[in-house]
């Protein structure tokens, strides 16, 4: 028999809230994101608190990745775990992005905006979280035209319930 | 392993119904793998992704990811999903003869 596609895709909805703002958990966004629509699954987005330099055109281009209390990091090309002094120095951590950048290249990750305008064009919808939205209103003076364009709305906690009625979550 | 007659021709497949030898695969048997999964016509733009997929597997030893097709055979993200609805990964892989792609990106 041949693969039975389109009964497997069949209304599964997926949601995924994005709280962290850095290169790794925003791509680890993307990555499931691509995968989910390239499986016909619906899929929503939801960017809160952190998670909004993912999606401000000022800040989405230059996420980072912070090697200041990550053990998980290791001086390269060793087990040697970085300490938080040596990790604090300036630098370090445009160092670690720009290692982190061109290790994705290589395995054909695209930078963080094409891979949002990848799942976009896949289908998937993209929100921004009201109460953050408000706050950042506040504090730097945010509008929505500092959003990316690929940002359907700016919706509230009760939307976002709405919205993902039925839905699968994963919170990142 | 489990054969399937398809387009009048005996085809290895895995257990998902993917081809498992490539070189089984014809351009000539490329519309009735498409007819099998519910894609009737084969337009110049679906033949441009399948021969892009043939040459880079014969180069890569792996099916390429979409990704890897739009950036690489020039077809917008958009188009792949309109091409091969719901699921252009697989799909396209399906009419190539090819096994899915095992890439994440």
């Amino acid at each position: 028999m041949p693969p039975k596609f389109e009964d497997e895709a069949s209304n599964r909805k997926l949601c995924i809230i994005v709280s962290k703002g850095t290169m790794e958990w925003a791509t680890a966004a993307m990555v499931l994101g691509n995968a989910a629509t390239s499986e016909g699954i619906e899929l929503h987005v939801f960017f809160t608190f952190w998670g909004f330099d993912a999606i401000i055109n000022k800040r989405m281009d230059k996420l980072k990745i912070s090697p200041v209390a990550n053990p998980s990091m290791k001086i390269p090309g060793t087990e040697i775990g970085m300490s938080n002094m040596l990790a604090g120095l300036p630098g370090m951590t445009a160092f670690a992005s720009s290692m982190m950048n061109k290790e994705m290249a290589k395995l054909q990750v695209p930078p963080h905006r094409e891979f949002m305008e990848m799942v976009r064009d896949a289908g998937a919808k993209f929100w921004a979280c009201r109460l953050t939205f408000d706050m950042m209103e506040n504090t730097m003076g945010l509008t929505k035209d500092d959003l990316w364009e690929g940002v359907e709305d700016i919706i509230s906690a009760n939307d976002f319930m709405e919205l993902s009625e039925g839905a699968q979550i994963i919170f990142i | 392993m489990a054969t399937e007659l398809i387009g009048g021709v005996e085809l290895h497949v895995d257990d998902e119904g993917f081809m498992t030898d490539p070189s089984e695969w014809s351009e000539e048997l490329a519309p009735a793998l498409a007819k099998e999964i519910g894609i009737d016509e084969l337009t110049d733009t679906h033949w441009t992704v399948i021969r892009f997929l043939r040459e880079d597997f014969a180069k890569e030893g792996q099916t390429a990811t979409l990704r890897r097709v739009s950036t690489m055979a020039g077809v917008p993200i958009k188009d792949l999903y309109q091409l091969f609805p719901k699921k252009p990964a697989k799909k396209m892989s399906y009419v190539a003869g090819l096994h899915k792609p095992v890439g994440c990106v």
